[in-house]
């Protein structure tokens, strides 16, 4: 691979990370809020007390602003499969495209249609069709999440498919198998339960200020209510959803599990480390420690990925070596990188004689080297690999994600429990009127902490499963379009900008609206 | 069903979306024309255009995860080939996604004008880059398709494209013609919508002017668009598969297609029926259905030629038999089956969206809803 080429990996990687970076930044809230909102209305609809409407709309307005700018960022991302990953579109494009295709028919017309009544049916609508509305625009953002995320899902474990040697590429043989798999229904409930929790934080900081301000503390203490509600159901879920997925990429992507971990060599009844400091010395084959410093949980990874405490975790090494473990937990070996290599040239040699026989028609030739081609195909993407070093992600990168990421997701079990009890037992927590500031400033910070939870969240995911586009069967550098850096990177820094002037001004209305709505009375609905 | 019946379905499928998309470009014409507004009348416009944004927006993504689902090889090819064109079209459209939310708010950082430029943009770059591209599927590109190519580690992309990636297409007279018409277009129905969904006087009146600059215009881009297609050679796949050039295929095509050569007359009827009655009767609204209908036709049966009759969809300039045709092109058998069954959901997804509209629409948008709207209601 020439050093050009490279970089254009590297650029469309930039370009691709910075649009999927900006989006996750918006949509999390939108389907937090979604939920948020619908609750609010359904308390007005049955209550019809208006106080409740005044609050739904002041949320629906942060909704509204949010909203635009997720669309926004979003259709950069669909087109960018096509635009700068050429080769993956058509390798995959007969399972990748069916997920995307679904979600706009189902998801993105129901979204597009009801927000319009949403913001502008008040007076046109009856209330039942209007909270129905509502529910239909956050129904259709979540629908939109679950197909995006199936597609995403099958990039870290390609199921339901077989290689058709003829056409170059996967073509799928069970639609069940793709929007169902394990790690699909794992990745999803994770991400969108997540997405409730980062919406529960944003009302809890947003109401923390209000209060720090003194202001419009009943419409406060109705949106916490909802928001602390959403949020506690939504990081729990997150949780539980989090241990099935750990549990599936401990069986699907081991890889990605030992770096989340750091760890280079597995043992039986692995710890798992709860804190710690990488050895930035510490590589591949080499004898320095993986930790400068680390405080551990004996018996804890293996529990996480097993559900066993004494199962055998590999590690880095152990699995470039072969290493892996078995059903019950057992260490045994299996094939190492670089049989895999040996395995994936073969299967592109079989390919390469497979298309020539094709122009003579030769079909006991074919025969052979499709079942070559069947043997082998599962490492296709080890023949791409110079050595086995290549398939291991960047290790310090998933390490702090991840462990950023679940220390923020425990800290919000702890948050959201807190602001419940304040609200319906508020005489159980002594000194609480000393504390209400702190307390105010810690739901303000609650915010961002969310969102880097949030972020680091998609890091683990992504990161961890490099140097793979699709886990196996084919690198980042096999997967790109047939353009210059030049060109990649002109557009990378033309949306940078744009996506960095854009958020500037998403903040901007948001911090505004909030700050010019909170000197006004929420008990009442805004007339003119 | 078989594979063929199958990709023949999906073809029509994407004709279907295909001709909603130039249908909803009515929100793309009627942001070009803002700016030529009574300044104390442009939020009417806005506002109007601003509940419909969306659905615009929604049909472009489905358009293309479509054919992302259906025809992955011209997704891989012509977006990672047209680079430029494509980044240039999503470009616009991403500023016009946050521009109507954004234009009125309290601490937009760069005021109202600077939104109501973009809109602008998009109004112009849209319709003419997306006509560009369509006509592009006409009159061919400078591309190769080699699938073997995946096993090529220090080369491995499939579809390669000439150094100027799409810019070559924005400075063809044919694709630049095709997307002039489909800018008149797009302002002729944006005229024809607002004059249905404004009542205000002062709007019918100029709306009526704009109705008729543009429309005759568009009639002349038109004639000139059918003429070029018509007397343009295109890409005939023979029995034995092998791709050849042909001259006046695509008239050739109407002429052995009944149907597309009805849909395309009927539609034009339609279309000009829809503009002439709106002319001539002042108190007559019902132009947009009539020319959207129509609209829906002609691009449907354009579509029909272009991948109907062992044509090919998307010539190759360079290398005809790297040609796209929605056989070569198309997803499996089994992926296509299992979203057509998907795909029986789009008459009730089409119920809902028409329905939706009808509520919200049935009472006209005056001056006095905009003043009264709250700040969270208006654009």
């Amino acid at each position: 691979m020439s050093d050009l080429l490279m970089t254009v990996v590297d650029w469309s990687r930039a370009q691709f990370a910075l649009t999927a970076c900006y989006h996750w930044l918006f949509v999390p809230l939108t389907l937090g809020l979604g939920i948020i909102i619908g609750v609010m209305e359904t308390i007005y609809y049955r209550t019809r007390d208006e106080k409740w409407l005044a609050t739904t709309k002041f949320w629906m307005t942060i909704f509204g602003v949010n909203f635009a700018i997720g669309v926004a960022t979003g259709i950069i991302l669909e087109f960018e499969f096509g635009t700068n990953w050429s080769n993956y579109s058509w390798f995959v494009g007969d399972i990748f495209g069916a997920p995307l295709a679904i979600e706009g028919i189902l998801a993105f017309f129901m979204e597009s249609t009801f927000i319009a009544v949403m913001f502008f049916g008040w007076k046109k609508v009856s209330p039942g069709f209007h909270l129905a509305s509502t529910w239909l625009t956050a129904l259709g953002a979540a629908i939109s999440a679950l197909w995006i995320l199936v597609a995403n899902a099958w990039m870290q474990h390609p199921t339901g498919v077989t290689f058709n040697p003829e056409t170059m590429r996967n073509e799928m043989t069970d639609f069940w198998a793709v929007a169902f798999s394990p790690m699909a229904m794992a990745k999803v409930f994770h991400t969108v339960t997540s997405c409730w929790a980062l919406g529960g934080a944003f009302v809890a900081g947003v109401c923390g200020w209000m209060l720090l301000k003194k202001r419009n503390r009943d419409h406060c203490m109705r949106s916490l209510k909802v928001g602390g509600w959403v949020g506690l159901v939504g990081i729990v879920l997150t949780s539980i959803s989090g241990d099935t997925s750990a549990v599936a990429v401990a069986k699907h992507q081991p890889m990605k599990l030992a770096a989340m971990e750091g760890l280079y060599k597995g043992e039986p009844g692995q710890p798992i480390v709860a804190m710690g400091v990488l050895n930035p010395a510490k590589e591949v084959g080499n004898d320095e420690e993986p930790y400068l410093f680390d405080i551990s949980i004996p018996h804890g990874l293996a529990f996480l990925a097993t559900h066993d405490f004494n199962a055998f975790v590999p590690g880095i090494e152990d699995i470039i070596a072969g290493k892996s473990m078995d059903a019950d937990g057992k260490p045994i070996n299996t094939v190492s990188y670089e049989q895999r290599i040996a395995h994936g040239k073969a299967a592109q040699s079989a390919l390469k004689q497979y298309n020539a026989a094709l122009q003579t028609s030769d079909s006991s030739r074919l025969q052979e080297y499709k079942q070559v081609i069947d043997d082998n195909f599962q490492y296709l993407g080890y023949a791409y690999l110079d050595e086995p070093e290549e398939a291991v992600p960047n290790v310090p990168l998933t390490f702090y994600t991840f462990h950023v990421m679940v220390t923020i997701g425990g800290y919000l079990v702890v948050f959201f429990l807190v602001v419940l009890l304040l609200l319906y037992k508020p005489k159980w927590v002594p000194g609480r009127n000393k504390l209400a500031k702190l307390g105010y400033w810690l739901a303000i910070i609650t915010i961002p902490l969310t969102y880097l939870c949030s972020m680091c969240g998609w890091a683990v995911a992504e990161v961890g499963r490099q140097p793979w586009t699709i886990q196996d069967l084919m690198p980042n550098k096999v997967a790109i379009s047939d353009l210059s850096a030049g060109y990649v990177q002109t557009t990378f820094w033309i949306f940078a900008v744009v996506f960095t002037a854009l958020l500037i001004a998403d903040v901007s209305i948001i911090c505004k609206q909030i700050a010019k709505k909170s000197k006004t009375d929420l008990n009442v609905l805004e007339t003119k | 069903m078989t594979h063929e019946m199958l990709q023949q379905y999906w073809w029509f499928i994407m004709s279907v979306l295909g001709a909603l998309l130039v249908f909803m470009l009515f929100v793309q014409g009627g942001q070009s024309m803002i700016a030529s507004t009574e300044r104390e009348k442009r939020p009417l416009l806005i506002n109007s255009l601003g509940r419909k944004w969306e659905l615009t927006y929604t049909t472009l993504v489905t358009f293309g995860g479509a054919f992302f689902a259906s025809f992955p090889l011209f997704y891989s090819t012509s977006f990672g080939g047209a680079y430029w064109l494509w980044i240039f079209i999503l470009f616009s459209f991403v500023i016009q996604a946050i521009a109507y939310e954004y234009r009125t708010k309290h601490g937009n950082v760069y005021g109202t004008r600077f939104y109501d430029t973009l809109l602008r943009i998009n109004g112009f770059v849209g319709p003419v880059l997306l006509g560009v591209a369509v006509a592009g599927m006409f009159f061919g590109a400078d591309f190769t398709v080699e699938k073997a190519n995946i096993l090529n580690v220090n080369a491995a992309t499939i579809s390669r494209w000439g150094p100027l990636h799409g810019l070559e297409a924005i400075a063809s007279w044919r694709c630049l013609l095709f997307g002039f018409m489909v800018y008149f277009l797009a302002r002729t129905l944006a005229s024809l919508y607002f004059i249905n969904n404004i009542d205000d006087e002062v709007v019918q009146r100029s709306q009526h002017n704009f109705l008729i600059i543009n429309s005759a215009i568009f009639v002349v881009l038109f004639l000139g668009t059918c003429a070029v297609i018509l007397t343009s050679p295109g890409v005939d796949i023979d029995a034995d598969g092998s791709a050849m050039w042909k001259p006046y295929k695509y008239l050739d095509n109407y002429l052995q297609m009944w149907l597309a050569l009805g849909a395309l007359a009927f539609g034009v009827v339609m279309v000009l029926t829809g503009i002439v009655k709106t002319l001539l009767n002042k108190k007559f609204k019902g132009g947009i259905w009539w020319a959207g209908i129509g609209t829906v036709l002609v691009v449907m049966s354009l579509f029909w030629v272009l991948g109907y009759n062992h044509t090919a969809y998307y010539p190759s300039l360079i290398d005809v038999d790297s040609s796209l045709t929605i056989a070569n092109s198309s997803s499996s058998e089994f992926t296509l089956r299992v979203m057509s069954y998907v795909s029986l959901l789009v008459p009730f997804v089409l119920g809902y969206i028409a329905w939706v509209w009808w509520k919200m629409d049935r009472t006209k948008l005056t001056q006095g809803e905009i003043d009264q709207a709250g700040d969270d209601e208006i654009y």
